[in-house]
């Protein structure tokens, strides 16, 4: 591979769940320098294509917002899957990773490998700390993660 | 919901939320009998948060409030404590501060004039189809946004949730040979700038008017940004002329009220509506825009800056933030052309018990904070008063408006699509901060 590849945990860990993407680079800087630029972004397109070149392997740590579903599951998404998870209309004040990969991919700025490890949260509340649920899952989280950038090696 | 011809329509996939508002409308004979914007979360669980803490917390504390204003929250935490503490920052580390608040107007007013504001001009649902239409126009706001980014980065330490502000000015101040390059960016942004507002002069702006009192900071030869006192610039007709007050007494002009549909506030100013933000700014200190900024807003229609003039068309919001993002990159470059280091990069700032107040302009608008300190410094009352609680009330009435109107041109019956568009397009026109909400926005329709 030609580019570099850049893990990035999504999130303001001053919403509790939304920090877990903040939590899994916290973890992974704990570890020794992996192989891979670890970075911290609020999901900002402009932000966010600062980050990454098109020639790069992009792992994102994130969280979800499910009301149906179950909190800490994760989830794998590609670039397109994650792009569609979009809200359907322009917000008022900001946009996140979701309009940020649909943006790159308009602006033919997309990475050439991007994946998006999720996991969904349960409270995103103003505070920190994870909930228990999210607390739980994050190892595997990180763990998916640490896969991700040894296959982008590969 | 009443009677079988009323429904309700939600909107919006959620994919990460922080916040979120709502709209409903009740609508009965063709007339909008309510329109009432609900917001859930405002910072005032962080008034809450900031009790018990050291008076040299509130500026982190408060940048989490939005990611998107965090400089704005910092600025005014920093100078309402400085206030409390009898002690006032001037020379380099004020240029500075203003330098980075800069970078922030830069960041937020180009984000949403290209990313958020322009798709509704354009046609175009959102920012992702405005990229494949109009591909050159989004780079070129992205350009000069990361040109703010790049600000905030280089003086707040890291690009969001700067960490490098404290009480008294900075933990590190940079050096000239730092900014030097900063200077290049700031440069071919302006240029980008120029050709933005350019771009947006070539809308189409539907009619509308605010007709209430337009609430800004005040500070005679400079538009105001982080100095001067709040100034009232009376609604049309009014037979009184421009006032003003103290920031002290901003709590007795700006009254805040309990609504029952929304957690968040609302504010009053003097008993009646006011809009605080852009328009408002323009209005009282356009005579003070740079002179580059001042030919850019007379060229693209706004009128002579220099004379007074004012627009009230909320439309229009986009060409005065496009202007403002001017100006803001001129006063930057000024900035970084003058600076010379600071001795040291702050000032001490003992505690005593006291209180203390200051507002700034954040990009929408005008935002309070006041602090009450004990003895030994600890935050005994905090008081944070947004610019888009001020606004609420206006939003209100322009939401109501627009749709009577709307529903007035029409014989047959508007549908819910139409009327959200319509709610939406009037809510943005105002850049509300939802909460630092990054989705927007639920409708509920109610027909009698």
């Amino acid at each position: 591979m030609t580019g570099r590849v850049v893990v990035i945990g999504v999130g303001n860990p001053f919403r509790r769940d939304d920090g877990a993407g903040p939590a899994v680079i916290e973890s992974l800087r704990s570890r020794g320098a992996p192989s891979a630029e670890l970075a911290v972004s609020d999901g900002d397109p402009g932000r966010l294509m600062e980050l990454w070149r098109p020639a790069d392997s992009v792992i994102v740590a994130e969280s979800l917002r499910s009301p149906a579903g179950r909190p800490g599951r994760l989830h794998t998404l590609r670039a397109d899957r994650a792009a569609r998870l979009a809200a359907e209309t322009a917000s008022t004040h900001g946009l996140g990773l979701a309009e940020a990969l649909a943006l790159a991919a308009a602006l033919g700025r997309l990475p050439h490998a991007v994946v998006v490890h999720a996991v969904e949260g349960a409270d995103f509340s103003v505070g920190v700390g994870l909930s228990p649920a999210v607390r739980a899952a994050l190892p595997a989280l990180v763990h998916l993660v640490a896969d991700s950038v040894r296959a982008a090696h590969r | 919901m009443n009677g079988p011809a009323s429904r309700t329509l939600q909107l919006g996939a959620l994919a990460r939320v922080e916040g979120e508002a709502a709209v409903r409308l009740r609508l009965k004979d063709g007339r909008v009998t309510a329109a009432e914007l609900r917001i859930y979360e405002p910072p005032r669980f962080f008034e809450a948060f900031l009790v018990g803490r050291g008076h040299t917390e509130p500026p982190d504390l408060t940048a989490r409030i939005c990611g998107i204003c965090p400089v704005a929250y910092q600025m005014t935490a920093c100078q309402a404590i400085e206030a409390a503490c009898g002690v006032a920052v001037d020379g380099p580390i004020a240029q500075l501060r203003r330098l980075l608040y800069y970078g922030e107007w830069i960041e937020s007013q180009s984000l949403h004039i290209h990313l958020l504001h322009a798709p509704d001009f354009l046609g175009c649902a959102d920012a992702v189809e405005l990229a494949r239409g109009h591909r050159r126009a989004v780079e070129r706001g992205l350009r000069i946004k990361q040109a703010g980014n790049a600000v905030m980065e280089l003086l707040g330490g890291r690009p969001i949730h700067p960490v490098n502000v404290r009480i008294g000015g900075f933990y590190r101040t940079v050096s000239r040979d730092e900014l030097a390059p900063l200077a290049d960016r700031l440069r071919r942004a302006r240029d980008d700038a120029l050709e933005t507002v350019s771009w947006v002069a070539g809308f189409d702006f539907p009619e509308a008017s605010f007709d209430g009192e337009f609430l800004a900071l005040h500070d005679p030869g400079r538009y105001a940004v982080d100095s001067g006192a709040p100034a009232v610039l009376p609604a049309p007709g009014g037979a009184h002329p421009v006032r003003g007050f103290p920031v002290d007494e901003f709590e007795q002009h700006v009254v805040e009220e309990q609504v029952p549909y929304s957690t968040a506030l609302q504010s009053r100013l003097d008993g009646g509506r006011h809009l605080t933000g852009s328009l408002a700014r323009y209005a009282l200190n356009g005579r003070w825009l740079h002179p580059t900024a001042a030919e850019a807003a007379r060229a693209a229609g706004l009128g002579d800056p220099a004379a007074g003039e004012v627009c009230r068309n909320p439309y229009r919001s986009i060409l005065v933030r496009a202007v403002e993002v001017v100006h803001a990159l001129e006063e930057a470059l000024h900035i970084i052309e003058g600076y010379r280091p600071p001795p040291r990069p702050h000032v001490d700032v003992p505690a005593r018990e006291s209180a203390g107040c200051a507002a700034t302009e954040a990009p929408r608008g005008l935002l309070y904070h006041r602090y009450a300190l004990g003895p030994d410094g600890t935050v005994t009352h905090a008081r944070i008063v947004p610019p888009t609680a001020q606004n609420q009330a206006a939003i209100e009435e322009d939401l109501r408006r627009q749709v009577q109107a709307r529903l007035a041109r029409s014989h047959t019956a508007v549908g819910d699509e139409e009327l959200a568009a319509l709610c939406e397009r009037a809510v943005r026109n105002h850049d509300p901060c939802i909460s630092c909400s990054a989705h927007f926005l639920d409708l509920a329709v109610e027909r009698e």
